[in-house]
């Protein structure tokens, strides 16, 4: 009896039923399917969250001012709270207390609406700041230039603008050296940012960026800074970087309680963390729900294994009553087992694959090739699991207890 | 009782001796076979007759390695049965016994050439050999023409002759066959029981179970059970040449 054979066995088997076959394949490729899919969305929104805050910067450091609080906290902390100023930006590009930064640049955030003629549009970011401002936040030029230091020194209405601003206020035409109206002040495009794409919940080229000194005299005011960014010179010296920004803005803002600051500063770092452990939580329910979906798959072959060696005792009877060996049985049923859930789990793949390639929720999966291997690794497993024991059971039977099975 | 001219001069085909089946425990027991011994000769064609419930079903399964005996010793053509394992007994009902059940037994949705070439197949006959073999099985039995129908589009008498080329082609050294004509009309019957005169003719042993008289006395030795019991055992005069 040769395996060949026993494998024809199994698929005349398995085409007596057609109906039951298709549904019990359908059952583990959707199982199998929403394993690589799910695990792909998860996959895919953590590495969205990645490029989002990539796109941030990287090496930076946020310094915002920690206004408000709950409870005896923030009444502790009472008048002595000082907004971030010019000054602060200033005492952090000291060479000698912070030889870790390689610059700095304050921001001044204001909201307006922005005119050419009759296109109007409101962009998401508004920040008045210094030329520093571009390499610390990962901004680079499409067209046009940067402004420059004398720009900021000089107070001149220059604007750089993002590419969805562009779009909204000139269509397709080039904004280079056109004037628009932001907050009724007039304000001359020198250059565009690349396109940044959006980050799930703010669009990144939703964007103006003007010299400081022209936001603040014109829509902000000199009073109080909405952040200041701050570079480091590398990756590896942010935590000294962190702390010379601590040891600055403490004397800076006279601050006597360094578990009660008035400002906070974020990082890089630590945003990525939070992020990835959020996404990774994401990733695992995603994960459970579709492993349970792999579940009832493999219940569905156990089950119909069961009905399909009930059904056929008696043939398995009249099938050993003419020499079939209790091996080749039991090999043609697993076999069968293993034909539905490979079958299945094959389809399960290619539908996976087809099914990532569509953005789900806004998130555009991506294939986790271990979740691939998992799937259909689990599927067979289960199939010559669950499928072996039925199967046993009826190639043990005395062929006259099964012939005698009606 | 033997056929003088078979008996001493050559080995048993079938032996078995201190036959016991039973059947629940203690008070409860059931004999289906009370203590049976029988020895039948290659060659010859033995009716085993008896009513219902007189044990002649348990002997033939018995024979036929289908089922176990709880006492008692039994030889296939010399090979001792009773202690073999499942893997062995396999073989030995695929090579050594042809059976034909009342109810057919055919693979439903499968042809009649591939229901008669399973047994080949699990013995692991090469296919070209196998497919030969099947197709003279099936030109003895008659149905060289409907070999490609499966078992529902055949009549009962056509299944039955599909089983006994089934159990043929193998090349057994006994045919045992269950109550074969119950399931059949009395045309067929007679066609199968001829099938059988021409099968035994040709040498081999055949060995059948009935409670129909006209069926066992076409055999050549006719065997009477009751009770789980042999009760009686004699030549069939007007058959034996």
């Amino acid at each position: 009896m040769n395996i060949l054979e026993i494998v024809r066995f199994a698929f005349r088997g398995l085409g007596t039923n057609k109906l039951r076959t298709a549904l019990t394949t359908l059952g583990i490729a959707i199982g199998v399917a929403s394993v690589i899919i799910l695990i792909a969305v998860g996959n895919g929104s953590s590495k969205q969250i990645q490029s989002s805050i990539d796109r941030l910067g990287t090496n930076t450091i946020t310094i915002q001012a920690n206004r408000g609080g709950f409870g005896r906290q923030a009444a502790s902390r009472g008048a002595s709270s000082k907004p971030l100023t010019v000054a602060d930006a200033v005492a952090l590009s000291d060479p000698i207390k912070a030889p870790d930064i390689k610059q700095v640049a304050p921001v001044a955030s204001a909201t307006a609406t922005c005119t050419n003629g009759s296109n109007t549009s409101t962009p998401g970011t508004f920040n008045g700041t210094w030329p520093a401002w571009f390499e610390a936040s990962n901004t680079s030029i499409a067209k046009g230039s940067y402004f420059t230091n004398d720009d900021v020194v000089q107070g001149r209405r220059v604007a750089v603008i993002g590419n969805t601003t562009a779009t909204d206020l000139f269509g397709t035409q080039s904004p280079i050296g056109q004037e628009i109206r932001c907050g009724g002040i007039p304000f001359t495009v020198i250059g565009t940012t690349t396109v940044k794409g959006s980050s799930g919940f703010q669009d990144g080229d939703s964007l103006v960026v003007a010299p400081l000194t022209a936001v603040q005299r014109s829509l902000t005011g000199y009073n109080s800074l909405q952040s200041i960014v701050v570079e480091a010179k590398s990756a590896k010296v942010q935590d000294f970087a962190q702390t010379e920004i601590n040891t600055i803005m403490d004397a800076q803002h006279k601050v006597k309680n360094t578990s009660n600051r008035d400002y906070r500063t974020l990082n890089q770092a630590s945003l990525l963390a939070t992020s990835s452990s959020n996404s990774s939580v994401f990733t695992v329910l995603l994960g459970v729900v579709a492993a349970i979906s792999l579940l009832v798959g493999g219940i569905g072959i156990t089950n119909i294994m069961l009905v399909t060696v009930v059904e056929r005792t008696r043939e398995i009877g009249i099938r050993k009553a003419i020499g079939a060996p209790k091996g080749a049985i039991l090999s043609q049923f697993l076999i069968e087992a293993t034909i539905l859930s490979l079958v299945g789990g094959g389809i399960g793949v290619i539908g996976g694959y087809i099914g990532s390639h569509f953005k789900i929720i806004g998130i555009q999966p991506v294939i986790v090739p271990a979740s691939v291997l998992l799937a259909s690794g689990v599927s067979v497993l289960i199939g010559l699991f669950f499928g072996s024991y039925p199967a046993s059971r009826a190639a043990s039977l005395r062929p006259i207890e099964a012939l005698r099975h009606e | 009782m033997v056929d003088p001219t078979l008996e001493s001069t050559t080995q048993p085909i079938i032996r078995v001796a201190g036959a016991v089946k039973r059947y629940g425990e203690g008070d409860a027991a059931i004999f289906a076979l009370a203590g049976v011994d029988l020895t039948i000769y290659p060659g010859e064609y033995v009716a085993i007759m008896g009513p219902s419930g007189s044990g002649k079903s348990t002997l033939m399964n018995i024979l036929g390695a289908l089922d176990n005996m709880t006492k008692g010793k039994y030889f296939l053509d010399g090979i001792e049965i009773d202690s073999m394992d499942e893997n062995a007994l396999s073989i030995v009902r695929g090579r050594k016994i042809g059976f034909i059940f009342q109810s057919f037994n055919l693979i439903p949705r499968t042809t009649a050439l591939a229901n008669v070439e399973l047994p080949l197949a699990y013995q692991g006959i090469k296919k070209d050999e196998r497919r030969k073999r099947a197709l003279k099985a099936l030109d003895v039995v008659g149905l060289s023409e409907r070999i490609d129908h499966e078992p529902t589009e055949l009549s009962g008498g056509q299944q039955q002759r599909v089983a006994v080329a089934r159990a043929l082609a193998t090349r057994p050294a006994l045919l045992l066959a269950d109550e074969p004509t119950g399931a059949l009309d009395s045309k067929s019957t007679q066609d199968l029981l001829d099938l059988f005169d021409q099968i035994n003719n040709a040498g081999r042993t055949v060995v059948v179970i009935t409670h129909e008289d006209d069926v066992g006395s076409r055999a050549k030795r006719v065997v009477r059970m009751r009770d789980g019991l042999i009760i009686s055992d004699t030549l069939n005069k007007g058959r034996v040449a």
